[in-house]
């Protein structure tokens, strides 16, 4: 087979639409999510994600004026008016003022009604109820109809869900967890890897294996010690046990092993004569690490801060551990599964809080995806 | 809010100001105090071998410490906890690890957590390898990774989210909005309550992490297939090989430690498993992990510190051969140096 001027096998064809397929997998998942967020809240409930295009078929009921509404024609009387809300973009194609048969009349179409003169209901939702006798009514009639709205995208769900839905404060927190978290650790973990690697100390070869069995361990060992802990200097300082500092410090603590590591293969594959002849000159360790391999290790520092920040940004468990659920408190992982709780079947708001906290870890992850990968394959050994 | 934020931007700064002061000023104060001197006869003493003995400990003291409090010092008190009771006074030997082989939940956790551990690694790892693969021949393939690749980005609870309402349940009657249950409909079936479906629940749970996971495992091997060298692909070609004859018997063999690193990582990842369970489920239907199960009984009922403790030693326990495992690796890796 000839593809775009090249021969292509029948296999490299089915391989290409595997990986479409896979593709395909692995999106759509995310765009139904980004889709639904943008979507009127009452036709998602309506319509799958995948029909927001197309028109939505509501039925609803609206009521006519009273006796108080009508007006003298020449005819007789009259009351107007129309029965979608305010602003509704609806369409009305059918209506009627029986329940059990909606679709009774077509719009425009002009029809007895309570046995009292005739109705003509038109699409755009307004109506004219003409009658040579006055209206007697007190209470105004129902008018059932079936309309077709259609699609609408807004930024309703967002602005509901930030302000009202404790998302907008949830994510201060979780930028206010998360920056310190990514930065304390960097510079710790640096001067540790350059002593691992430069500087020649009895024990440095097991301490940094025990380094390297840390990498694994699984947070779960650290939990209930440090709840203790922190309980106990909260009880003994009269501070309280749920703070900033102590999951920034803890943060810190759990990124530790992965930041040596990634820095000491990195420091350690800078050429060794640079080291050398600078120690030759005279420079101590201190200025060798600050003038010189601090500066050349940007990218792996960036790797690392990526991973950290990704990490702590994206974490549920140490946040529901060490921060409480109070509002100044709560991250956005913790709101969400907070809201999957309590707002299970309001899509609109769990779709669009979802994408909040999404948009900064995909930014992120976009604009920097070269120092993730790189990160990725180096530290592929972290628990 | 305003107050919150300061706070943020303070720490960071007293955070960095603080460890710049602590290691600009042990050196200094090192080099002040050990500086060379003159001995009564006028000759110049150095102790610089001195000064150069304590030097590395100040770089690696404050990590030291940290690495300490956070994950050595757990590791041993979670160890002595287990054989305590709920509030950790009391000594109680066994009794938590009888408890916990007796009890249903546990057990179901563990034939969960087990079934985790076969799928989620391999699954992850053959379509990350599959998809590695697949980009690598295709023009498009670059932009077919990135777009695999985001589901890295994205958080458990939130990729939790999206799947829930892949997995969304309507009425029979009603019209369907989660995708999975439109097209069952939309082949003539009745729509299913996924999430609660016993036994195959467990299976679209895994599905979310296989999701996260394999990007990660396709980037791995898009990386190691790189350093595959051409030429003992195109001698396996000219001796007549079909392309998936190539991919077994040549690619696969001199990428096989990748394969292992990028499951045992997966396994790992696995073993803690606990935020998806916890939003999609809480452990319900059948669906308890381990993690989620010892996350309960921190809190359950006041809290059992005991119990807790002895979840995350079994969870320890699983990763012990892959921590030793990495370690021989790290310490041959040395001697190649």
């Amino acid at each position: 087979m000839k593809i775009a001027g090249r021969y292509v096998t029948g296999g490299q064809v089915a391989g290409q639409f595997l990986l479409l397929f896979l593709v395909v997998i692995w999106t759509l998942p995310t765009v139904g999510l980004l889709i639904s967020s943008l979507r009127d809240k009452d036709q998602l409930i309506a319509s799958g994600w995948w029909s927001a295009l197309s028109s939505t078929e509501i039925t609803n009921q609206g009521r006519t004026g009273t006796a108080d509404d009508q007006v003298e024609t020449a005819g007789g009387y009259e009351i107007a008016g129309n029965l979608l809300p305010e602003d509704s973009p609806a369409e009305i194609g059918f209506w009627s003022d029986n329940i059990n048969d909606i679709t009774a009349y077509e719009a425009g179409q002009s029809a007895p009604v309570d046995d009292t003169g005739a109705m003509t209901v038109n699409a755009d939702g307004s109506y004219s109820w003409v009658s040579p006798e006055p209206f007697t009514l007190e209470r105004g009639e129902r008018v059932f109809y079936q309309a077709f709205v259609p699609p609408i995208f807004t930024l309703d769900n967002y602005r509901e869900v930030l302000a009202s839905e404790g998302i907008g404060r949830a994510f201060i927190n979780t930028a206010t967890v998360a920056i310190p978290a990514t930065i304390i650790p960097i510079l710790i973990a640096a001067f540790c890897a350059y002593a691992f690697t430069w500087m020649s100390f009895p024990g440095r070869n097991w301490l940094f294996a025990i380094v390297v069995g840390l990498l694994v361990v699984p947070l779960q060992m650290s939990l209930i010690p440090l709840l203790r802990l922190y309980n106990d200097v909260g009880a003994t300082f009269g501070v309280e046990a749920k703070s900033y500092l102590g999951i920034w410090l803890a943060h810190t603590g759990f990124g530790l092993p992965l930041a040596i590591y990634l820095l000491r293969n990195y420091i350690g594959s800078l050429p060794r004569d640079l080291i050398e002849s600078a120690k030759v000159d005279g420079a101590t360790h201190f200025h060798i690490f600050t003038r010189l391999v601090m500066p050349l290790s940007v990218p792996a520092l960036a790797s690392f801060a990526i991973f950290q920040f990704l990490w702590v940004w994206n974490d549920l468990l140490v946040a529901l551990v060490f921060l409480s659920k109070r509002e100044d408190q709560i991250v956005l992982t913790s709101q969400l599964r907070e809201l999957l709780g309590s707002r299970g079947d309001n899509w609109e708001i769990l779709t669009s809080g979802a994408f909040i906290s999404m948009i900064v870890p995909l930014l992120v992850f976009f604009a920097l995806q070269r120092y993730f990968v790189r990160g990725l394959t180096a530290g592929s050994v972290k628990g | 809010m305003a107050s919150q934020l300061i706070g943020a931007v303070i720490a960071i700064v007293l955070g960095i100001g603080f460890s710049l002061f602590y290691f600009a000023g042990t050196n200094w104060a090192l080099d002040h105090w050990l500086g060379d001197r003159s001995d009564a006869a006028g000759n110049r003493v150095s102790r610089a071998h001195r000064r150069e003995s304590i030097r590395p400990w100040l770089f690696i003291a404050p990590a030291l410490l940290i690495l300490g409090v956070y994950l050595v010092y757990p590791v041993v008190e979670t160890l002595r906890l287990s054989f305590f009771d709920d509030t950790g006074e009391g000594f109680v030997g066994l009794a938590n690890y009888i408890w916990a082989f007796q009890d249903g939940e546990f057990l179901l956790a563990i034939r969960n957590n087990l079934m985790w551990l076969i799928i989620v690694p391999s699954a992850s790892t053959g379509l990350g390898l599959l998809i590695a693969t697949l980009a690598d021949r295709v023009p498009w393939g670059t932009v077919a990774k990135s777009l695999i690749f985001m589901p890295m980005a994205i958080s458990f609870v939130g990729a939790s989210v999206i799947w829930k309402f892949v997995y969304d349940y309507r009425g029979p009657d009603a019209e369907q909005i989660g995708i999975l249950n439109a097209i069952v409909v939309s082949l003539g079936g009745d729509p299913v309550h996924w999430i609660s479906l016993p036994f195959w629940n467990n299976l679209f749970l895994m599905v979310i992490l296989i999701w996260i996971q394999t990007p990660f495992a396709m980037v791995i091997f898009s990386a190691a297939l790189r350093g595959v060298p051409m030429d003992t692909i195109e001698a396996a070609r000219i001796d007549g090989a079909k392309p998936v004859q190539i991919f077994f018997k040549v690619v696969l063999p001199q990428i096989m430690s990748t394969v292992v690193v990028v499951w045992t990582t997966i396994t790992i990842i696995v073993l803690k498993i606990f935020d998806i369970v916890l939003a999609m489920t809480n452990g319900q239907w059948n669906t308890e992990v381990l993690a989620n199960l010892m996350y309960d009984w921190m809190f359950r009922g006041g809290g059992d510190f005991g119990r807790g403790s002895t979840i995350a030693i079994v969870i320890m326990v699983a990763v012990i051969p892959i921590m030793i495992w990495n370690i021989r690796r790290f310490q041959k890796e040395e001697g190649m140096r």
